[in-house]
């Protein structure tokens, strides 16, 4: 099963291979990740999506737990949440299909970051399918070039996350 | 406050913790350190072992054998690299190691400098935690932290990496007094409702057992375990780990449980109602490995320290995340004053598995049984005695003969199962109990993994005593190959073994010999009482096996119980 994952943890050099080798010492593969200071300078934020059996990720979490540099861990997979990625696409602009392609732009409520004499650069957020969806449509038209951000989340409301130490 | 270079940080924070004794050899990038050791030699001693993996299963043993943190000081690549077996021999174990290693000045960080190598990366999975220093007047936090990491918790090896420069740059030495880790938490006091519900299926359970492990002997819970036991009238099992924990020669105890463990202790599992297991992991070498077929009849109550144990290979009814002595004193506090136990019958039927089929071996004829020899060792020192296993044959028999006493002194890589580890964490043990006497039994091939700290022990005049069993054989391999490869005995055989005798007397140390029976018990005696360090090579007999033993992937009744069982 799918599973997004929040971890906190401090913001230091080496933090992201601890994080890392939990997965790939299991054989398990990251399907996107996500890091980024929070409001305070010394934390970083993860969002982490992973496909695995679900006890095996119950015990990859508890492992996250027991690492000193990981202050807090949520699995919010089975939480109301809010989930985003963004994605930038270099798509080629044609004279016929450069009307089109600002078309789809403007129903997606993508931004057009660069428009150059064969390309244009669009920026689009949304949830995982908004952007797959996108990315299909516009694929006939020939796309150089992506780069996603990977999954993004938060839990829906301000609830306590739970902390480390709790039982399972 | 005092401004000094980073090498004398080191050691006022050592002994600002505590530390009286470091394990290790010198080498290029901690040169510094070594050359300012001089002025704190009256504080602290240097170890100096002969392998850097040595030295790091003398901190290992020396750990076990005080329950406070082992040191190991070595240099970068390497040195550090050999260290590596150690560490991970110590994690699996749950043992506090840190160790210190020096590093390419940080300019030089990821350069191919010589004897560069990621320690931090390397190390990374095989520690509980790990440090790269950056500045000066950051060591004394770190190691500080390390310390803390390492004995807290469930106790792990740590690992602390001093480039060059800061061991070099001076700065004023602040050396905090309290760790706070806003990410490390370790939780002491078990949940109290978990622990009511425990205590209510504690009180209904029929079939009770105790599944005791090396958590036990981490949290000193002897007494506890002991006043549980006998308050709830529960017999007692243990891991490989655990023993020691408990005493041998109480009634309630009936042994070693696992793949080698006693035909009452598995069987006793295998009908259990109830499994209270304290300071365990359900080990496959303690479960059989068939985590379906375990305990079919039993609710199981799991105590352990470290929340990642939980529901790992044992889906369990109860877990109580704790310390393995505040648990059970939580527990003992909530004990009704009068218990109605009703325990004959379980009791009884567990006094018919012993009697069936005893842990037991017939010396007759002219080769010696290394179940013997352990059997003699067991009553000459009355239990009493620190045992260092290594791995192997002998390791299993050790624990099933040996009548283990106190915590703290039955000592083996049980996790990892490290060949090569005993020798040198008996030289760590003796350091931490030179007043206990202290006793290595390793198997030939084992020995010759580590062979080479016979000079550290010699160098060091310590009483020390190995008693070596030859069977010209990797023991263990040589079993398995009779029993599931139809005895093809690939590659397990020594054509070519060292004179262990002469070898033990080229370093300064004594050697016998024993080859005969009727020789055994009269050659420990004079060994066991001999001063200093004397190997004492006994010719056992290649073909016997350790029995009882559960075949990989068999429930906990399925078991071999001789050869006439493999057909």
């Amino acid at each position: 099963m799918r599973h997004t994952i929040s971890l906190f943890v401090d913001n230091e050099s080496g933090v992201l291979s601890r994080v890392a080798g939990l997965f790939s010492a299991r054989g398990f593969n990251i399907e996107s990740l996500n890091v980024a200071e929070t409001m305070d300078p010394e934390t970083s934020r993860i969002t982490l999506v992973t496909e695995g059996d679900d006890f095996i990720i119950s015990q990859i979490i508890k492992r996250f737990n027991n690492m000193v540099n990981v202050i807090n861990v949520t699995d919010l997979t089975d939480e109301p949440r809010v989930e985003r990625e963004m994605v930038l696409i270099r798509v080629e602009a044609k004279d016929k299909t450069r009307a089109e392609i600002l078309r789809m732009a403007d129903i997606f409520r993508a931004k057009v970051l660069d428009v150059g004499q064969k390309t244009y650069t669009l920026e689009l957020t949304g949830d995982k399918e908004k952007v797959n969806a996108f990315i299909g449509l516009l694929l006939p038209l020939g796309i150089k070039e992506i780069a996603r951000t990977g999954t993004v989340a938060m839990e829906r409301e301000a609830k306590p996350s739970k902390k480390k130490g709790d039982k399972k | 406050m005092a401004r000094m270079i980073g090498a004398d940080m080191f050691f006022e924070t050592l002994i600002h913790q505590g530390i009286d004794v470091v394990f290790g050899i010198p080498g290029g990038y901690v040169l510094k350190v070594y050359d300012v050791m001089t002025k704190y030699e009256d504080r602290i001693k240097h170890v100096l072992a002969r392998h850097e993996q040595g030295a790091t299963h003398m901190a290992d043993g020396y750990a076990r054998a005080s329950g406070k943190p082992g040191v190991v000081l070595c240099t970068s690549g390497p040195a550090a690299t050999n260290t590596v077996t150690g560490i991970a021999t110590a994690q699996m174990d749950s043992s506090p190691v840190v160790v210190f290693t020096g590093q390419v000045p940080l300019p030089y960080l990821g350069s191919d400098a010589f004897q560069e190598a990621d320690h931090i990366g390397i190390t990374r999975p095989c520690t509980k935690h790990n440090y790269l220093v950056r500045r000066t007047r950051d060591l004394p936090l770190a190691m500080k932290e390390a310390f803390y990491i390492a004995s807290t918790g469930r106790p792990s090896p740590v690992l602390v990496d001093m480039p060059k420069d800061v061991i070099l740059g001076e700065d004023e030495l602040v050396i905090p007094e309290k760790v706070s880790l806003r990410g490390y938490k370790p939780v002491m006091k078990g949940n109290i409702a978990q622990i009511k519900k425990a205590v209510g299926m504690i009180l209904k359970a029929k079939r009770p057992l105790i599944f005791g492990g090396g958590g036990l002997i981490w949290s000193e819970a002897s007494e506890e375990l002991k006043t549980f036991a006998h308050r709830l009238e529960i017999p007692v099992t243990s891991t490989l780990m655990g023993l020691g924990s408990y005493p041998a020669d109480d009634p309630l105890f009936i042994s070693m449980l696992g793949m080698h463990g006693s035909y009452a202790a598995n069987m006793a599992v295998h009908e259990s109602d109830l499994v209270i297991s304290i300071g365990a992991r359900f080990d496959d070498r303690a479960t059989g490995g068939n985590f379906e077929k375990f305990a079919p009849y039993a609710k199981i109550i799991h105590i352990d320290i470290d929340p990642s144990t939980i529901d790992k290979n044992i889906v369990v009814h109860c877990p109580i995340l704790g310390d393995a002595k505040t648990v059970l004193k939580q527990m003992l506090e909530l004990l009704p004053s009068e218990i109605k136990k009703n325990r004959k019958k379980w009791l009884g039927q567990i006094n018919k598995w012993e009697r069936e089929h005893p842990i037991g071996y017939e010396q007759n004829g002219d080769k010696i049984l290394t179940t013997y020899v352990v059997d003699t060792l067991s009553n000459i020192t009355k239990g009493e005695a620190i045992i260092v296993s290594d791995v192997g044959q002998h390791q299993m028999w050790v624990a099933q003969f040996y009548k283990f006493k106190y915590p703290r002194t039955h000592i083996t890589s049980g996790g990892l199962g490290t060949m090569g580890f005993g020798f040198p964490a008996a030289i760590g043990a003796k350091f931490a109990r030179p007043d206990k006497q202290v006793i290595c039994v390793c198997g030939d091939g084992s020995f010759q993994m580590n062979m080479q700290e016979l000079a550290t022990a010699v160098e060091n005049q310590m009483d020390l005593k190995i008693i070596l069993m030859n069977n010209r054989h990797h023991g263990m391999v040589r079993q398995w190959q009779t029993m599931f490869f139809d005895g093809n005995y690939s590659a397990s055989y020594f054509k070519v073994l060292p004179d262990f005798v002469k070898l033990a007397e080229s370093f300064g140390a004594k050697g016998l010999k024993v080859e005969r029976p009727e020789d055994v018990e009269s050659s420990l005696r004079e060994g066991l009482s001999t001063e200093g360090v004397v190997l004492m090579e006994i010719m056992v007999d290649c073909e016997e096996l350790v029995y009882p033993m559960i075949a990989p992937g068999g429930a906990m009744n399925e078991m071999i119980l001789g050869a006439s069982d493999i057909a």
